[in-house]
């Protein structure tokens, strides 16, 4: 592929280095996904067609825990759309770094925003928001993630197949969220947020439609917003 | 058929709530509170989603040594805790559950 005068090449092979170790982290979560969404009983050429339409793996984990329950689509929908209310900070947050760039630049750079490259393309970017190549980095961040995590679901998928239910491998998906959220449910504000959203889901099970997933998040969010406001007051 | 649907509604959605704020202008911003409200999103929806995985059995609330996905679930919270390692947690959690199921 010629690449065009435009196309800052060292940016975009810094961007290919700073995704190596995110590979890491990419890699395991991709199969441990493939696998789940297998022994969720997701066939594969479905499993795949949302690794690669999504590509967004909570939300796909979440959507295979509730398709394997047997919930309705619309549910299905509305709970991956909850899980990824988070895209919408993302989003605005890299906006101004790519307020230049034209029209098809940033669909891709929208395609591409997950949770990983997101954060250290903003960790780079954060103090010299005008320095130039940051789509030619966001790429070279973004290319080997995606690579990574489309090879890594494939490969759950095919392993998850051939795997025994005795393995109990579908509760890997609630173990993934364990390892996503726990790890961050620090600080008091944070805490609250979890644990009341977990304690409401756990009350509100009995709601139709899987309502209560909707309900513990709301809970949470304002649990969350109380106690920073609360340690903010006896900050003062 | 529906499960087709699905897929392309979850991709349409999540793309349009990706690419929304790389599409809109620069003075279409989010209030404030609600920046600060989404801060609170992941660890709410998440815990939201496993905590009933390890609480109910068949739709009721356990907290028996019987329950043995919350015993493994112990097991991976502890790890995710102290280690914070993503595939150390699952792995902890499967061989837990295993463990417990064989022991009770």
């Amino acid at each position: 592929m010629p690449l065009r005068p435009g196309f800052s090449r060292p940016e975009f092979q810094a961007g290919l280095r700073a995704s190596l170790p995110l590979l890491v982290a990419v890699g395991p979560f991709g199969l441990i996904t493939g696998v789940a969404m297998a022994a969720g009983g997701i066939p594969p050429l479905e499993a795949m067609a949302m690794s690669i339409l999504v590509y967004a793996g909570a939300s796909m984990l979440a959507a295979t825990q509730l398709i394997a329950a047997g919930a309705p689509a619309l549910v299905v929908v509305l709970a991956a759309f909850i899980v990824n209310l988070r895209l919408f900070m993302y989003s605005v947050s890299v906006r101004p770094y790519f307020a230049g760039e034209p029209l098809h630049r940033r669909l891709l750079v929208s395609y591409a925003l997950v949770d990983n490259p997101y954060a250290i393309f903003l960790q780079r970017f954060l103090d010299h928001p005008r320095a130039p190549g940051k789509f030619e980095y966001f790429a070279g961040l973004g290319i080997p993630v995606w690579i990574c995590w489309q090879a890594t679901v494939a490969t759950g998928i095919v392993a998850g197949a051939r795997l025994p239910a005795a393995w109990k491998l579908d509760f890997a998906a609630p173990l993934a969220f364990i390892a996503m959220t726990v790890p961050f449910l620090r600080g008091r504000p944070m805490l609250a947020a979890g644990l009341s959203a977990g304690a409401t889901a756990v009350l509100a099970n009995g709601l139709p439609l899987k309502l209560g997933l909707a309900l513990a998040a709301a809970v949470g969010i304002c649990f969350g917003l109380l106690f920073e406001r609360l340690s903010k007051v006896e900050a003062r | 058929m529906m499960l087709w649907l699905t897929i392309f509604a979850m991709a349409g959605l999540t793309f349009c709530q990706r690419a929304s704020f790389l599409l809109l202008p620069e003075r279409v911003q989010l209030p404030p509170l609600l920046v600060r409200a989404l801060r609170y999103v992941p660890a709410a929806v998440l815990t939201a989603i496993w905590a009933p995985e390890l609480l109910l059995q068949n739709g009721v609330p356990s907290v028996a040594l019987g329950n043995e996905r919350l015993l493994a679930g112990l097991v991976a919270i502890g790890v995710a805790w102290r280690w914070r390692v993503t595939f150390g947690t699952i792995l902890a959690g499967l061989a837990a559950l295993h463990l417990f199921d064989w022991m009770f």
